[in-house]
């Protein structure tokens, strides 16, 4: 038998040598993926799948088709015009029955006082008298109330009875159906969510302006003084970053109210008539929130700041460049990368900043966040507020990629 | 302190030199100052949040313990604080745990959707609180977790891991695995070539990972305001209901507290930084 | 030691024994009890709370200062099966809606509370109009009133109407009001010169909500707003506002108790009933309609007004309200339904909040962020 002309090296137990390395490999790649898996699975479970669960409430619609199976289907042949035919209405009066018996009507009762005001009570009234409805059902709902008897009513009915709806992210987005069924924008006068919208970003804007205004210099001295100097002012930095939110929301309210520290400053100097408004508008806001997150500013920055070599900005200068011009055509080129981290930073935790706005903000500071929280807590429209939510998780989710883009998850540092 | 001017400055770069002295001075004053503020104010003799007349002049009538007696007599302040410590520290183990143990994995560089992964783990940080607890408090309703002290505790640990991941991850950058493969070609089993090669050097990240997510629950308020019965109330949930209602000094006395603790954890975050830098080499 | 002193002792022992047995055989149970908080909470806690463990060592009551996001609670609970509230202090609308949701224990009122002393039964004790809602146990009548602080105006020149609160030129200062539609919109139609008893007609047009915000328009400029009952009176002592809208038995403890410089305008005061109302699917509904009988008899609700300034629910418990507790105050000229205070109110309209409250809300936070 003559050998076969495999040049391929053999490993000890004859197999190829190659066959053994990608093994080995993929035992290294499974061992490595099995160190993860108990974390993955912990995030999914805990905190992945609630954020899916309110995406997928921002679109699910099941009140009515769950509640009125039978005129859901009957409403499945009418063309819209007029009022619907009898069968429609009874298969209402039926449906209405049943749910007075389960307790379900008000679901429905809710659910189409969010697309025309007063059928709470118009749903209400009439499962209490359901069982008392005698055929011809039409003229004896029209009796009970004259919603039954509007073409509109049972236009809605029809449009909202499927299992999925958008009219949540229609009111997120100020939107409705007109009379027609078309989409417009709501009056200007009627509109919440775009202006509020608006107001984040601009205000966050300003709050992520203002922290770079602040933070720069900052950061570049703390980057450029000997470390036995900048590790002490370092932790200036470091204390308002590990210090309790509601901490330091309390001092704000304290210095900044009409009648706390910094009035009662003002007032010793110019008398009691110049104490100013500071809190329960945007001015508080914008104060309290550049302060809680300068340290987000002064980090990123600080950080790129310390790779810069000194010498470079020696160099343009004994070539002749004044120091203006040194610091912007050398220096402040090399610390985008901060500036871009440190912005993005600030930017993404100011537009979904609640406790702040909601302490210190008053009528014109509140942001959007904060609607999300009122329709979860006091008007308890929970569809709208998952429709705010993961509206605003996508801006935070564009904003991420474009940070990933330009400095990469890998580089974010703490403190 | 800070480079001096070079001789041959100009009068326009004198000046702007102070100048930007004297803003960077403001600007570590506001950062400082409200912290600062609140501390003497707690000892105030008076329900007010002003300075009074007899604070200023260092009467020892004008300082009180009052509001410290008040916080450490109150019922429901002192549910809060074991509240606070409870999770805190549940919510601390579980995401040191899990945390530190996925660094390990993630720190690899040939591990399969490295990138990927490691944005969906440190997600928790990225995503704004409200959604996040707006997104819990939907779904652990469902099913049955609002308003427990599970509920809750999954929570934060949720919102610590991804401090953990980064803070383990950043130790063992660089790090030559061959050093583990030497351990065991000498003789020793995995687990304790882990336990003398690597345990050490991650050891400072670990702590200060487990610190970060300890502090992370311990100051969290807004899932506690959704997810948290009367029960689990925490420090900063009864703060926020004590600054909706009415301030009363003893906010103060607690908030001074909390700082306190503050520069406690920071301490110690620095010097296992300061350590972490020695042991892998670097210039600290 | 004597036989005798001696069997005395044993006498007692054995009867510490016995009490000790009977305590251990009657199970012991904690209630959680949600409500307002501030001194409402402690007049409860008072009134009804503390005899009624005095009473009943076994029980022991927890209260949860979450009535104003009640109704969110409610339906939480109830769809994580897991309803850990026993006793919701709730507004009426509210409760209405949360009954037609199915949320709550249904009240048959004759049978779960207690008759008057007299043996007239609950369903006639109890004032007209207060028992409408299926699942609702009224407390008191309440008012929404418009206070000031009247260390804010010269003594000659003090506010004594509607009127006044929107006339930023002679009653200058920041007003503090609630941060929803309900009370602002029916204040504003008021001082705009719609009567009383025109005002929810007018509200129900398109044009009468455009008329209600282009009055509060004129003072935009000077309001603060308030979510939480307690932060009313603490805005007025603070000086931060000049006005604040606000209930008015807070505003009472604030101005008799605390000793505050506040003074309530009853011009236009909304009226309204508050009560309990019992989440289904709870774990100690016997143990709390227990409790719930109590505190709603006559005497009980008759000694909760001797804490605050809010008027019982029940006819037979009227004719019993008598001074404050630590006071002395006689507690009925500070009563909203006390004759001279009773003269111009509203009577808040649970109908039509119900159907448009929640457009109003919108409608009305289009107009906050404007």
């Amino acid at each position: 038998m003559t050998p076969a002309p495999d040049t391929a090296m053999v490993t000890a137990d004859g197999l190829p040598l190659k066959l053994k390395l990608r093994q080995a490999e993929r035992r290294k790649k499974l061992t490595a993926f099995l160190l993860v898996t108990p974390l993955l699975l912990f995030i999914i479970v805990t905190f992945v799948v609630p954020i899916f669960d309110m995406m997928r409430r921002s679109i699910d619609n099941p009140e009515i088709g769950e509640v009125l199976p039978r005129t859901t289907e009957a409403l499945q042949a009418w063309d819209g015009r007029d009022l619907p035919p009898e069968s429609v209405y009874a298969a209402f009066a039926a449906d209405m029955v049943e749910g007075r018996e389960n307790r379900t009507t008000g679901r429905v009762a809710t659910r189409l006082n969010y697309e025309i005001s007063g059928m709470r009570s118009a749903v209400n009234s009439t499962a209490r008298r359901a069982a008392r409805l005698e055929a011809p059902f039409k003229e004896s709902l029209i009796e009970t109330h004259a919603r039954w008897g509007d073409p509109y009513t049972w236009q809605v009915i029809q449009r909202e009875s499927g299992r999925f709806t958008a009219s949540y992210y229609l009111s997120a987005l100020d939107l409705r159906y007109d009379e027609s069924g078309r989409i417009t924008l709501q009056p200007e006068e009627q509109r919440i969510y775009l202006p509020l919208a608006l107001r984040t970003f601009w205000l966050s804007g300003l709050v992520t302006v203002i922290t770079l205004i602040l933070g720069f210099p900052v950061a570049y001295m703390l980057a450029t003084l000997p470390l036995r100097y900048s590790n002490l002012l370092m932790i200036l930095v470091l204390l308002p970053f590990w210090t309790s939110l509601l901490v330091r929301t309390t001092s704000w309210i304290v210095i900044l109210q009409s009648q706390g520290v910094f009035n009662d400053i003002v007032a010793f100097f110019f008398g009691e008539g110049a104490r100013m408004q500071l809190m329960h508008n945007q001015i508080g806001t914008v104060i309290a929130m550049s302060h809680i997150l300068l340290p987000f500013m002064i980090l990123p920055l600080y950080s790129v700041m310390k790779t810069i070599p000194p010498g470079y900005m020696r160099a343009a200068r004994s070539l002749g460049a004044n120091p203006f011009t040194a610091f912007r055509r050398v220096y402040l080129p090399q610390t985008i990368p901060g500036i871009g981290a440190g912005a993005l930073l600030v930017f993404i935790l100011s537009i979904g900043y609640y406790i702040t706005p909601a302490l210190v903000g008053g009528r014109t500071g509140q942001l959007v966040g904060n609607l999300v929280a009122f329709h979860i807590q006091n008007s308890l429209n929970w569809g709208l507020a998952a429709a705010l939510g993961t509206l605003l998780l996508g801006s935070v989710v564009i904003l991420y990629f474009v940070y990933n883009r330009l400095i990469g998850i890998d580089n974010m540092k703490l403190g | 302190m800070m480079t001096p001017l070079p001789p041959y400055a100009g009068k326009l770069e004198r000046a702007w030199h102070w100048f930007y002295r004297g803003f960077c001075a403001l600007v570590f004053f506001f950062l400082i100052a409200p912290i600062l503020v609140i501390i003497p104010l707690s000892f105030n003799a008076e329900p007010y949040f002003t300075f009074t007349r007899e604070m200023l002049t260092f009467d020892p009538d004008g300082y009180s313990l009052r509001w410290y007696q008040d916080f450490f007599t109150s019922e429901s302040w002192l549910r809060s604080v074991r509240n606070s410590f409870v999770i805190a520290i549940s919510a601390t183990m579980v995401a040191t745990v899990l945390g530190t143990v996925a660094a390990l994995g993630l720190a690899r560089s040939y591990l399969p959707f490295r990138a990927a992964l490691m944005g969906l783990l440190i997600s928790p940080m990225i995503v704004p609180l409200i959604i996040s607890a707006a997104g819990m408090y939907f779904f652990y309703s469902s099913i049955g977790l609002a308003q427990t002290f599970v509920g809750v505790i999954l929570a934060h640990a949720a919102l610590g891991t991804p401090f953990v991941v980064i803070t383990v991850t950043a130790t063992l950058i660089g790090f030559d695995y061959s050093l583990v493969r030497a351990a065991q070609s000498l003789g020793a089993t995995p687990t304790y070539a882990f336990f003398k090669v690597i345990m050490p050097l991650i050891t400072p990240g670990v702590i200060s990972g487990a610190l970060f997510a300890f502090i992370t629950s311990f100051d969290e308020v807004v899932v506690v305001l959704f997810l948290a019965g009367v029960e689990q109330r925490t420090i900063p949930r009864e703060m926020w209901s004590g600054i909706r209602e009415h301030i009363s000094p003893t906010i103060l006395a607690v908030a001074t507290i909390l700082v306190a603790i503050s520069i406690a954890l920071l301490v110690t975050v620095e010097l296992l930084r300061r350590r972490s830098a020695r042991l892998r080499g670097l210039s600290s | 030691m004597t036989r005798a002193r001696k069997t005395l002792i044993a006498i007692a022992t054995a009867g510490t024994f016995a009490i000790g047995a009977t305590a251990l055989a009657q199970q012991s149970v904690s209630l959680t009890i949600v409500s307002w908080g501030g001194a409402y909470s402690a007049s409860q806690q008072s009134a009804y709370h503390d005899p009624y463990m005095a009473e009943n060592p076994h029980v022991r009551i927890i209260t949860d200062d979450g009535s104003a996001n009640a109704l969110a609670g409610i339906r939480a609970q109830a769809q994580a099966g897991n309803v850990t509230w026993d006793l919701v202090d709730m507004l009426p609308s509210d409760a209405q809606v949360a009954c037609d949701e199915g949320l709550l224990l249904e009240i048959d009122h004759d049978a779960m509370l207690a008759p008057a002393p007299d043996g007239t039964p609950a369903s006639q004790d109890f004032l007209p109009g207060s028992l409408d809602g299926e699942c609702f146990i009224p407390q008191i009548v309440y008012s929404t009133i418009i206070s000031y602080n009247s260390t804010m105006f010269p003594a000659d020149k003090q506010p004594n109407s509607i009127t006044d609160f929107f006339d930023v030129e002679n009653f200058p200062g920041q007003r503090a009001i609630q941060n929803r539609p309900g009370g602002n919109l029916e204040w504003a139609l008021y001082a705009d010169g719609v009567p009383l008893d025109e005002i929810y007609d007018v509200l129900r047009t398109p044009a009468g909500v455009e008329r209600a915000l282009a009055k509060l328009d004129t003072i935009k400029d000077h309001l603060v707003f308030w979510t939480e009952g307690a932060q009313a009176p603490q805005l007025l002592a603070d000086r931060e506002v000049a006005f604040a809208t606000g209930y008015n038995g807070r505003m009472f403890s604030a101005a008799e108790e605390e000793g505050q410089p506040i003074r309530i305008i009853w011009d236009g005061q909304l009226v309204e009933w508050d009560g309990w109302v019992i989440p289904k699917g709870g774990n100690n509904i016997e143990a709390v309609l227990d409790y719930v009988r109590y505190a709603t008899d006559t005497q009980r609700l008759a000694d909760q007004a001797k804490y605050i300034s809010y008027g019982p629910a029940r006819a037979s418990s009227a004719g019993m309200v008598s001074t404050h507790a630590t006071l002395g105050i006689d507690m009925n000229p500070h009563m909203p339904t006390h004759p001279d205070n009773y003269q111009t109110p509203i009577v808040l309209d649970n109908e039509f909040w119900t159907d448009y409250g929640d457009e109003l809300r919108e409608r009305f936070s289009a107009w906050m962020l404007r």
